[in-house]
């Protein structure tokens, strides 16, 4: 119910930003954000709800960004189609990556995510009749005259993962996956089907990542391996849950306004080193705040001393 | 040249390539045995050898393979600060936040490179980088030969450091069991710090090496820490003769892939070759995930 007020008004304020922002780079800078929210908040429902570290979530951004612009460049499909099958041939990946990787606990589920990841970048590499390699896909008739347009697709995408993120996290399926982090094996023997639900977890995750995918293709009009499907996508998408706050509902979402800011604002000095931020946010987190933002702060209102790491 | 020939020669250059694999695994092994952290940055501990070798070699002229002797201590200590400062708060914290923060200690190194030295693809020519010595109608790369055993001289001496030393064992008991290692009186957070070291300078001397055959550029580590997780898991996670063995594995399966099947796949092979690891026989190939 709070949640449910929450994103409401959350929605509204931002519904309201293309008023005031006009048209030039504030109005990228949210859709840039939204985008990231979409991110943080598909991937917390695996790694943050669930607590299995994926590493590989690139994969799912990469098949909705190819997914979509090679339907488009091949079969003409308008966008909005292209980003259904985009987030349909991620629900086949993760399915797969699913079976595979569910085996498995801990530091080698993130890394068989990663080797999984890397599988499909060589493919997208090296399968050039189909992706041109590292030379990429342009996508020269975009999606929307406006960039008010993509604003406002940007926003719809990021409110149906909060709504999604907000429904699962009160469902007996989120206490599902609440138990399934804290314990497996506990979680197990009271009868929670381990597999299903964490598989169940990660199609979402793969769904709602794919079509942010597919949305970032269109704006951005370009796409390549290194820019959609490298471990340091896959690693950007898990430290906005993390600087955040893992596995609350909102704490992918306050991490991607505290990354986005940080990035864009220092990208100036910083130019592609943006990535330093980014390691000593995590660095600074995991040791004096290992709870995220949210975390951290619904301590301190409630007053309570942290305890050490 | 006989098909034959060709194979012959594909092994040896793979196994060559699979000495450098050695060299890059082994420390990563060293310290999941011992501290039982993955270390997400042990691709861009070996970058900061690269540099450094670089460095020493422009600004010194100091040869790559000279400036191991140099390197090898400089990582050490490096290593081992970055254990007591960072890694050592964590380790009994939960697992997902131990890699988070070894995967923040890599932007971290990756990108501070980036900053000081720019994204410049550079390289050391040294007068015998593409120098080659035949055996018989085989023909071998040089850097590659002397890398190679530079690599058994210090496989070997960590080998025997571990069996015969005082410390070697206590690091091998802990290793095996921190807390009855503990017990009996090893400073278990000192074997902690010597192992990080130990395994920093190791990936550090691979950087030395790397320098006169490979292109240095700030990114290259990412590729490499993917190589060390193969190289480990191939062999056991936490073993060191797994990861000797892994290692040249990783580095056959990778040259007689990209001959027989596809040069553009050739990483692909080790991720497949790894993922087949972990899902039938997550112990490693051969046996014990202990040291």
């Amino acid at each position: 119910m709070r949640d449910g007020i929450i994103l409401a008004v959350a929605s509204a304020v931002m519904a309201a930003v293309p008023l005031w922002a006009g048209e030039g780079f504030l109005l990228h800078f949210f859709i840039l954000l939204l985008l990231n929210v979409t991110l943080g908040t598909a991937w917390n429902l695996i790694g943050g709800f669930a607590g299995q570290l994926s590493l590989g979530h690139a994969a799912f951004f990469g098949i909705g960004a190819y997914g979509a612009t090679l339907a488009h460049l091949r079969w003409a499909l308008p966008g909005w189609q292209g980003m259904w099958l985009g987030g349909a041939l991620s629900l086949l990946v993760a399915a797969v990556l699913g079976w595979i990787c569910f085996r498995l606990k801990g530091p080698y589920f993130a890394l068989a995510t990663i080797a999984l990841a890397e599988i499909l970048r060589l493919v997208a590499q090296n399968w050039k009749e189909v992706t041109h390699g590292s030379e990429g896909l342009l996508i020269l008739r975009p999606l929307f005259s406006s960039k008010v347009q993509f604003y406002y697709a940007a926003l719809l995408i990021a409110f149906a993962t909060l709504s999604a993120a907000a429904l699962i996290r009160h469902s007996k399926w989120g206490y599902y996956l609440f138990a399934i982090r804290e314990d497996q094996e506990a979680a197990e023997s009271l009868g929670v089907n381990l597999l299903g639900y964490k598989l169940l977890a990660l199609l979402a995750s793969a769904f709602f990542t794919a079509l942010a995918g597919s949305f970032y293709a269109f704006y951005i009009g370009f796409i390549d391996p290194a820019s959609t499907l490298t471990v340091e996508r896959s690693i950007e998408m898990a430290l906005l849950a993390i600087i955040g706050g893992m596995g609350t509902v909102f704490g992918p979402a306050v991490g991607a306004v505290a990354i986005t800011a940080l990035s864009e604002g220092l990208r100036l000095w910083f130019l592609s080193a943006h990535f330093f931020i980014y390691g000593v946010l995590v660095v600074v987190v995991i040791l004096f705040m290992p709870e995220g933002i949210i975390g951290s702060l619904g301590k301190f209102w409630r007053g309570k001393r942290r305890a050490p790491v | 040249m006989s098909p034959l020939l060709i194979f012959i020669q594909t092994l040896l250059s793979g196994l060559l390539t699979g000495g450098l694999y050695v060299q890059i695994g082994i420390g990563l092994s060293l310290i999941f045995g011992v501290m039982r952290i993955i270390n997400f940055a042990h691709g861009e501990l070996m970058v900061v050898g690269m540099y450094l070798t670089y460095a020493l070699f422009v600004f010194l002229r100091i040869d790559p393979f000279l400036s191991i002797l140099l390197v090898a201590p400089a990582l050490f200590f490096f290593g081992a600060a970055i254990e007591r400062i960072f890694i050592q708060p964590v380790l009994r914290a939960k697992e997902e936040n131990q890699i988070l923060l070894t995967v923040g200690l890599s932007l971290i190194l990756s990108n501070g490179i980036l900053l000081l030295f720019g994204p410049d693809y550079r390289n050391i020519t040294t007068s015998y980088s593409g120098a080659v010595f035949y055996l018989g109608p085989i023909s071998l790369s040089v850097p590659m030969s002397l890398s190679f055993l530079v690599t058994i001289v210090m496989t070997g001496g960590l080998y025997l450091f571990l069996m015969k030393s005082w410390t070697g064992k206590a690091i091998r008991a802990t290793a095996e069991d921190r807390d009855a290692a503990m017990l009996i009186g090893i400073d278990a957070r000192r074997m902690g710090w010597l192992a990080f070291g130990i395994g920093s300078a190791l990936v550090g001397v691979a950087g030395s090496l790397l320098d006169p055959i490979y292109y240095i550029f700030p990114a290259v580590g990412g590729a490499f820490t993917l190589k060390a997780f193969v190289v480990t898991v191939l062999g056991g996670m936490g073993s060191i003769t797994g990861a000797m063995a892994g290692g040249l594995l990783l580095g056959v399966a990778e040259s007689l892939g990209a001959v027989y099947l596809s040069s553009g796949y050739k990483d692909a092979i080790g991720l497949l070759l790894f993922l087949g690891v972990l899902l039938v026989k997550p112990s490693g190939l051969f046996g014990r995930s202990r040291l």
